[in-house]
């Protein structure tokens, strides 16, 4: 188990930023901060959570790895197996759908030629669906990251967003942002 | 234009800075509260305002805050509920992402009512760029002594933080999002203990929306008897409303409690009419979770008034022919809305939303969601509308929290108000699946 936690490792930003979330809450309270420190593993390995991360978010937090896979496996923003360079998360509730979030997400399926929950073949995106990212006045929409974009409900409006995100860089990780 | 208690400045530009922020009166009722009122006196005064719960529930905040339990020696935390999840919802990340400064100093002045030296602001996950927002408003506010250590030379302490949740609906519960602020799976708590007793890390705690925490700097600066003399009977105050689905012009409007309904469809002040001068179908006027209405019991009540926005009016009926005004999350539907498709896509988001830690709300959940399928996808049987209706009525009342509840409601009132048009899907699944296709039969009579 030590060689498999000595696999990952959190950038220095990264320690400084976990250090930050844990001092947040009583002596003794630690594992509260385990939801923040997921959302910079993520960030920081690649866009999932490994169990190897999950080991090692344990052992920063001086917990049982279970306390970690419990609570990374309730949460549906982890993800638990390797994703594309860009995840759309694609909104399909109802409020979206009044306004043709249905249509967008089979622009997208037929696009990409995938289905929903998958990544396409050269690793460029995967297709992730959501429920409600609030922004219900401006559907159909979907997040990348930590942007929205909104009123996708024409084809050249999808086509425009996806060549745009084929030139898109990956951001900045989690805790750089927050500077 | 009515009175603006919480987006008066907010289009100022630079108003989430702290420098704009205090030059249109930001941070005055920190000032005030702690240099001249007891935080005895600050709750009074939200007591007197009337203000409700601006979440969903509609209870009196100033009431839940006078539940607080104060053993000595123990800490007492305030924590927001910035984890808008609802479908429907987006009032509060609207609120939060343009004028940040505003939580903060109700965070500031409602810990001091409370006694609470540490507090919390919950917020979604999926909120990250939000997050980021309030952090460097809190941060400004910790440079200019207004967080911290003897705040303004009051004697009084506060830390205040962010924390995020991790996608999941059911932590807008308030004792699930305590679980989950403690690192743990969102599942809600029974109840009692109330979280006023004991809530985050054992010790009391309030819970409120960010909508009620920022209206009380403004209840604070002009008195809670002049917040009562707005809005509309014990529906007090402004609200603010996100509407969406097929109008004119979605968004955030913050109403006077009281408004007509026909008003805030039509006039270009709010919604600005149904779009593509198609006609009105249906509401659900408080989030998903709320009852849906066809349109002659949203204009009207059953009794022919005319039904406005507020606790009251969009409750009058009960669940027969009235709703709830909710979180309000004013969703409308027009003539070309399909209701079951759009029944079955809500039934799927709290199938998917549920903890599973109840059996009815776990199964229950499922179940209604595998039959609408059915239904809307052209293989269900007549009986299937019943069975919607039965297992909705098992799961609700028969759960911890009120997700059992929000799950059967939206079901059983599309039945109640729209059962020939299921009724059509499964009489004509070929027609009912056709692309585009829409139930255009009269609408359910109004039943009293």
């Amino acid at each position: 188990m030590a060689e498999t936690i000595n696999e990952v490792q959190f950038s220095e930003a990264g320690m400084a930023e976990i250090q930050r979330y844990i001092s947040h809450y009583p002596e003794g309270r630690q594992k509260s901060a385990i939801l923040p420190i997921l959302h910079i593993a993520q960030a920081e390995f690649g866009g999932w959570v490994s169990p190897e991360a999950m080991d090692k978010i344990a052992q920063i937090l001086n917990i049982q790895p279970i306390e970690v896979y419990e609570v990374a496996t309730f949460y549906t923003m982890f993800n638990l197996k390797p994703v594309g360079k860009h995840v759309l998360e694609v909104c399909r509730t109802g409020p979206c759908c009044l306004r043709g979030a249905d249509q967008m997400i089979d622009m997208l399926k037929q696009k990409l030629n995938i289905e929903e929950g998958e990544t396409t073949a050269d690793g460029m995106f995967t297709l992730k669906p959501v429920e409600c990212l609030a922004s219900c006045g401006s559907g159909p929409m979907l997040q990348v990251r930590e942007k929205y974009y909104e009123n996708l409900d024409t084809e050249e409006r999808v086509d425009a967003f996806l060549e745009m995100m084929r030139n898109t860089p990956v951001e900045t990780p989690y805790h750089q942002v927050s500077k | 234009m009515g009175l603006k208690i919480l987006t008066e400045h907010i289009n100022v530009p630079g108003i989430e800075t702290l420098e704009v922020y205090r030059k249109h009166g930001g941070y005055r009722s920190v000032e005030k509260a702690l240099k001249t009122m007891t935080p005895e006196e600050v709750v009074e005064e939200v007591k007197t305002a009337g203000l409700r719960g601006r979440g969903g529930a509609g209870f009196p905040a100033g009431m839940k805050w006078s539940f607080l339990a104060k053993p000595e020696g123990v800490p007492r935390y305030l924590v927001c509920n910035a984890d808008e999840s609802e479908p429907g919802t987006f009032k509060d990340r609207y609120f939060m992402q343009k004028n940040p400064h505003a939580l903060v100093e109700g965070m500031i002045a409602s810990s001091y009512a409370l006694g609470a030296n540490t507090s919390y602001i919950y917020i979604r996950g999926e909120l990250m760029f939000i997050l980021r927002i309030l952090e460097k408003a809190i941060a400004e506010a910790y440079a200019a002594g207004l967080l911290g250590k003897n705040i303004l030379g009051s004697g009084y302490d506060l830390d205040l933080h962010v924390a995020p949740g991790g996608g999941a609906y059911i932590c807008g519960e308030e004792t699930a999002l305590l679980e989950s602020l403690e690192g743990k799976r969102g599942n809600p708590r029974n109840k009692p203990p109330f979280p006023a007793v004991k809530g985050l890390f054992a010790s009391p705690t309030v819970v409120n929306n960010v909508e009620t925490i920022s209206s009380v700097p403004w209840i604070i600066n002009n008195t809670g008897a002049e917040y009562a003399k707005v809005g509309i009977g014990r529906s007090t105050g402004t609200k603010l409303i996100s509407a969406s689905g097929n109008i004119n012009n979605p968004g955030v409007y913050e109403i006077e409690l009281g408004v007509p309904v026909e008003e805030f469809i039509y006039s270009d002040e709010y919604c600005g009419g149904i779009w593509k001068g198609k006609q009105l179908k249906a509401v659900v006027p408080g989030g998903s979770s709320v009852p849906i209405l066809p349109k002659e019991l949203i204009l009207k009540t059953a009794a022919g008034e005319p039904r406005l926005m507020s606790y009251e009016s969009l409750s009058d009926g009960g669940f027969v022919s009235g709703s709830m005004l909710g979180s309000g999350a004013f969703i409308v539907f027009d003539e070309d809305q399909c209701i079951v498709r759009n029944t079955w896509n809500y039934s799927r988001f709290y199938h998917h939303e549920s903890c599973g830690q109840c059996s009815p709300c776990r199964e229950g959940t499922g179940w209604m969601e595998k039959v609408l399928h059915r239904i809307e996808h052209g293989h269900g049987h007549q009986q299937d509308i019943d069975l919607l209706v039965s297992v909705a009525k098992q799961i609700e009342g028969n759960t911890i929290c009120p997700l059992g509840d929000a799950a059967a409601w939206p079901v059983a009132s599309a039945v109640r108000h729209f059962r020939e048009e299921f009724e059509w899907h499964i009489k004509h699944p070929k027609e009912a699946t056709a692309p585009g296709a829409v139930y255009r039969g009269q609408l359910a009579e109004v039943t009293a």
